[in-house]
This record gives structure tokens, sequence and C-alpha cells, in this order.
């Protein structure tokens, strides 16, 4: 008896995705091929679920249709090396439904997402094949959303299969030891997609897959499996405290508008209380980690109900404790802004000064960008709109080229 | 990161290439082809084109009237572009490791690396 | 069929213009609106900036394989700062589409009148790639 396909259709067939590659993927102990035929099988189910409805068991289907597609691939593979006795113990493989769904383990999908996020792939070849065999999007999707022809992101995720094989993991979750060294990957694989996602979700044009969202429901999926460790949650909490401001980040002309002159009525409250308490919950486990404390400094700016209100002292003092856990350049530009914040604006800008000796910021805009912003609270605003527009000339992003460039037109004055 | 990859010319060079000997001009596509399958294979290619020849291009600076004002002028010795790759790549050494690639293909012709701006803001 | 239109980079200081904030507001509001509008005619294939050329790099191989990256650009050089491909159905409206890019609004309002070179394109991919 099939049911109705409707809006909550597609997000059970993604769900269904990882579970069913899976149970193929470990039948028949061929990953790659596996993903193939689930790809196949998904891409079927698109097609044919919208009109015919969907099946009573959608996810038995899934795996009879992925099995066949293996077994096709099997055969097209013996007859291209005319092992014909091969055939017998190939077909063994294809066990029956039931004896599948029974193998099945609830674990399979961390296996694949530790498979896929393997330290062996590039960042966007993992961010393809996970997208691809753990969130269930099609190539097209996937294509679609990095703005690549399909047949590139076909490629990218077939040399992310062919890395897999070579670096021999195996697909079996890896052990607590190994897990504690490979998590790291996999939960930047995801911040990676949950930036893609909101770094082009401002503006309204161009139709494309909303990857913010996607990560969100993966890490979601990751820490309903792993749902000890803190920084899966602290991750998820940046994820939500960091979408919630979505709404307010575009103005009516698709123009940027920057923390401190949006709208907050406008920021999700819902996904702010989950995401704060979220992070409430996995700092009270102890260990304090990258993504717990990004989350914290979200949580500072979404408590706060304007702008003014914002408790820069506690972010001055998150940003001090990051810059001793993860120092970066982008750490140490954050922390002046703080705490010019907090002493001043001249303070800020000595803080500046040590930045540009690093090779890594020196030319970088966001450099000059932030001098420009401390110039103007000082009342320097020649070197501002000077420090605006070389920043308007270097950053690649055309919303952030347009906000500069306004900036430094509105204090040249009209 | 998506760069574009120019390669432009001068009428005057566009004439002896095409004076080229036929075989040269047949080896020297192979390895344009070669190069373009290379990188969907890398999964690093996004376009790739060949624009036509410059006596059918306009100049088009606004209207008088109502019509657009046109003028196909390209003067014998004023470059124009001959072509361009799109590439998504994840470094811009990357990017001119390709444009390398293209222009010892191409008589080591200096290919223009220029990086895409993007509609995103990460802020 | 297909033609690309493309835009020359304003020479000015670093390539940034300096008009009166209600100026540069309008040039971005028209390309905002331009873009739009051939979006929804069906007339836009793809609309790109380019980054200032003041990153531009000339590359040339190096007799190692490895790329030279210092070549210099000749002084006079004029840099690509964007284009779109479009999908019209005759050239005329081709250089229609392009005297409107060129008549965007600058300092005072004024069209900039740039002039942009409008090239054919193949339609699919050239023969024999892929």
């Amino acid at each position: 008896m099939t049911k109705k396909w409707d809006a909550t259709s597609e997000h059970l067939l993604r769900e269904l995705a990882p579970q069913v590659l899976g149970a193929v993927a470990r039948r028949f102990r061929d990953f790659s091929t596996a993903e193939d035929s689930v790809q196949e099988a998904m891409i079927a189910a698109f097609t044919q679920w919208p009109q015919q409805g969907v099946p009573e068991n959608p996810r038995g289907w899934l795996i009879q249709v992925a099995c066949r597609r293996m077994m096709d691939h099997v055969r097209s593979e013996i007859a291209r090396r005319e092992r014909e006795t091969t055939v017998a113990a190939e077909t063994e493989n294809l066990a029956s439904l039931p004896e599948i769904e029974a193998d099945m383990d609830p674990d399979d999908t961390l296996i694949l997402l530790f498979m896929c996020c393997h330290p062996a792939l590039t960042s966007s070849s993992a961010i393809a094949l996970t997208l691809r065999a753990v969130g269930g999007l099609t190539t097209a999707e996937i294509a679609n959303a990095f703005l690549v022809p399909e047949a590139t992101m076909a490629q990218r995720i077939s040399r992310a299969k062919q890395a897999i094989k070579t670096s021999g993991a195996p697909f079996r979750l890896p052990s607590p030891q190994e897990r504690a060294g490979r998590l790291p990957a996999v939960l930047h694989v995801l911040y990676l997609i949950f930036s893609e996602g909101y770094a082009s979700s401002i503006g309204s044009h161009l139709q494309r897959f909303d990857l913010a969202r996607e990560a969100i429901r993966l890490t979601r999926n990751t820490k309903t499996l792993l749902p000890e460790n803190a920084e899966v949650a602290g991750l998820l909490a940046l994820m939500l405290l960091t979408d919630a401001r979505r709404a307010a980040r575009t103005g009516p002309d698709e123009e940027l508008i920057p923390l401190d002159k949006q709208d907050r009525s406008l920021w999700d409250r819902v996904e702010i209380s989950e995401g704060t308490e979220l992070l409430t919950a996995a700092l009270a486990k102890g260990s304090v980690g990258l993504y717990q404390l990004q989350a914290a400094i979200a949580v500072v700016h979404d408590e706060a109900e304007r702008a003014e209100e914002t408790d820069w002292p506690q972010i001055l003092a998150l940003y001090e404790l990051l810059n001793r856990v993860s120092p970066s350049p982008m750490v140490t530009l954050n922390h002046a802004i703080a705490a010019a914040m907090v002493h001043g604006p001249v303070h800020g800008l000595t803080l500046l000064r040590a930045l540009d000796t690093d090779p890594r910021l020196a030319s970088h805009y966001r450099l000059a960008a932030v001098r420009a912003h401390l110039l103007e609270r000082t009342g320097d605003y020649e070197a501002a709109i000077e420090h605006y527009r070389v920043a308007a000339a270097r950053t690649t992003s055309i919303p952030e080229r347009n906000y500069l460039m306004t900036q430094a037109a509105r204090l040249a004055g009209d | 990161m998506k760069y574009i990859l120019l390669m432009s010319g001068t009428r005057a060079g566009v004439e002896a290439y095409h004076a080229w000997p036929k075989q040269d001009i047949e080896a020297h596509m192979a390895v344009l082809h070669r190069i373009n399958r290379d990188l969907t294979e890398s999964g690093e290619f996004v376009a790739t084109q060949g624009l036509a020849e410059p006596k059918e291009a306009k100049v088009v600076r606004g209207e008088k009237n109502g019509l657009p004002v046109t003028d196909g002028i390209f003067p014998e010795s004023k470059e124009f572009l001959l072509g361009y790759w799109i590439v998504d790549v994840p470094t811009a050494e990357r990017a001119y490791a390709i444009a390398g690639r293209i222009s010892a293909a191409s008589v080591n012709m200096p290919i223009e690396v220029r990086q895409f701006a993007t509609r995103e803001s990460k802020s | 069929m297909k033609y690309i239109l493309m835009m020359n980079t304003m020479k000015a200081g670093h390539g940034v213009p300096s008009w009166p904030k209600k100026d540069l507001q309008a040039h971005i509001a028209f390309m905002m609106g331009f873009n739009k509008e051939l979006h929804e005619r069906g007339e836009l294939v793809s609309a790109e900036g380019l980054s200032f050329p003041d990153q531009a790099k000339l590359v040339r191989a190096g007799k190692d394989g490895q790329p030279i990256t210092d070549g210099i650009f000749p002084e006079s050089k004029e840099f690509l700062a964007g284009f779109w491909i479009i999908d019209v159905d005759n050239p005329q409206r081709a250089y229609e589409i392009a005297a409107k890019a060129s008549a965007a609004p600058g300092p005072g309002g004024v069209p900039l009148n740039m002039p942009i070179e409008v090239r054919q394109v193949m339609s699919g991919p050239p023969p024999d790639m892929l």
C-alpha cells in the first residue's frame, strides 16, 4: 500500500540513504560500487515515488533496487574480466531482503561519516562524497550547490572513493582511540558544508540547495550517534546560533547588514534557544573545544537584545581563551575587535599592528576593513576612507565589496 | 575558489597561428583537449570557451536615439580575448599551475589568471 | 545565439570608485536590476564579476614545469572587470543589452557609457571536449 508523496517524503528519503548504503556496502564489501548503486536507487526513487507514491517499506525498496544495480555492476565487471566462475560466489551476496535488513547496524551512518571524511581525502572531495553518501543528495544537486558542472562533481566523488580505496579503510567503526583522532576531520567537513551554505544564503537569487540546513541535519544526526561528545554538540550549537541570524543579514536591496546593525527581531529565537541549551549541556561535560568556544561567543552576541547591550568583556575573555586553544590570524583579528569594544579603538588599532607583519593576514581584506572601522571610531575619517577602499579592492566577495565601498562613500560625505 | 584563465592575442598573432602547418594546429588543439579532459577528471573543470574571430566583434557604448552605438574596430596591434578556462581549485597556486600548462601548450604565451568575485559573504 | 559581453575596469586608484554614496548605491542597484531583468527574460546564462586587477597574475610555463607568475602587464592594459553570457534570438538584441549595461549610472547619476565588447560564443561545449 503506497503513501502519497508529500512535503516530508524528501526528508525521509534522504534519511534512508546512508542506512541503505550501510546495508549494501556491508553485504557486498564494496563501498565504492555500493555508493554508486545507492545513488542510482535514490534517483530512481526521486523519479518514481512522486508519481507512484511512497512504497510501504521505502527502505526495503531502496535496498532491493540498489542490490539489483550492484548485481548489474558486478555482472558487467565479470563480463569484462571473463571470469564466469565467480558468478556463483558473487550472487551468494544477493541475500534476501530480511537478511540484509537484519544485518543493518545503527552505527552504519557513523561508519560512513568517518569514511567519507577520511583524512586521505581533500576537503572538496570529502564534502562532495559526504553530501552524496551520507546526505543522500544527487550529484546534480551537489553540483548546483557549488556551481560546477555535474560531470566535474561526479569526478570529485569518484576521486574521493578512489582515495578511500587506496587508503584501505575498512567498512567498520574506528576504535574509540582512532575515533578521537578522526572526529575532528568529520566535524571540519560538516563545518565547511555549513559555511558554504551560510555564505551563499545572502540574497535571494540563484536557487541553490540549502547546504546550511543540510549541515545542521547531518550534524544533528551525528550528535544522535555520538550523544556524549561535547564538540559535536558544540558544532551543532554554533551552526544553529549562526543560522539564527540568516534572515537579518541581507537588506531589502540584497545588501549586507553587519551584526551590529541587524534587525534582531528577525533572528530565529527558537534556533538561538536550542543552540544555547545544547551549548550549556556541552560545557557541563568539562572539556572545552574549539567549536564550543565559538558557539559560546555566538551565544553572547545572540543573547543581546540590542547591539549596545552586547557583553563585550565576556566576548573578549572568550577570544583570549580561543587564542590560547587555537590561535589563528582570524582569531587575533576578532580579538582585536573585541578588545577595541572594551578598551577603545586606539587599543584595538595597536593590536592590529602586530598583524601587519603576519604574511597570512597582511594583505587580507578583513585587516583593512577592521582597521577602517576602528579608525572611523577614533575620528580619523580620511584614513578610515582609505582603508575601506583598500579593503573593498581586496575582497573577493561582491556583497562585502559593495558594503565597504558604501562605508567609504558614507564617510566621504555626499 | 573559481578562477578564470584568459588567453589573449593580437590580430597579427592569430593570423600567424592560422598560417601554421595543419598538423601543428591539430597537435595544439589535441593538447588543449587533453588539458580539458584532465581538468574534468580532476574535478576542477567549470567551463572553457573559444571566442569567435574579432571580425564579428562589436564594442557597444551607450545609446543614441534609442539605438546602441556600435563600433567594431579592433586595431591590428590591440590584444583581444581568444578564449578562457574557468576552474574551481582550492588554491591560487593550483590555478597558476593550470595556467602554466596551458601556456606551455601554447608557445609559452602568457595566461592571465583572475579570481572570481563571489556573490557570497562569510559575515 | 550565445554572446559574451565584457566590461573592463574603470581606472581609478585601487579600482574602487570614489563616488558619492547615493550614486554608488544607484549604480549597484542598476546592476542588480539589470541582471534580474535578464534572468526573468530567460536571457541570462551567467553573470560574473572578477576580483580587482591588483591580484591579477600573468603566468607562463617555467623550465622545470613550475609556472612563472611574475609577468608584468603592459602599462596600457585594460583589465576585465566582469562579463555576462547571454542567450538571445539575434545579434541586435545582444547589442541592445550591451548598450543598457554600458549606460549604467556613474557619478551624478550620469550614464557611464563604458565600452562593452560583444563576442559570439559557441552554444554547446566545443567539439571533442569531454
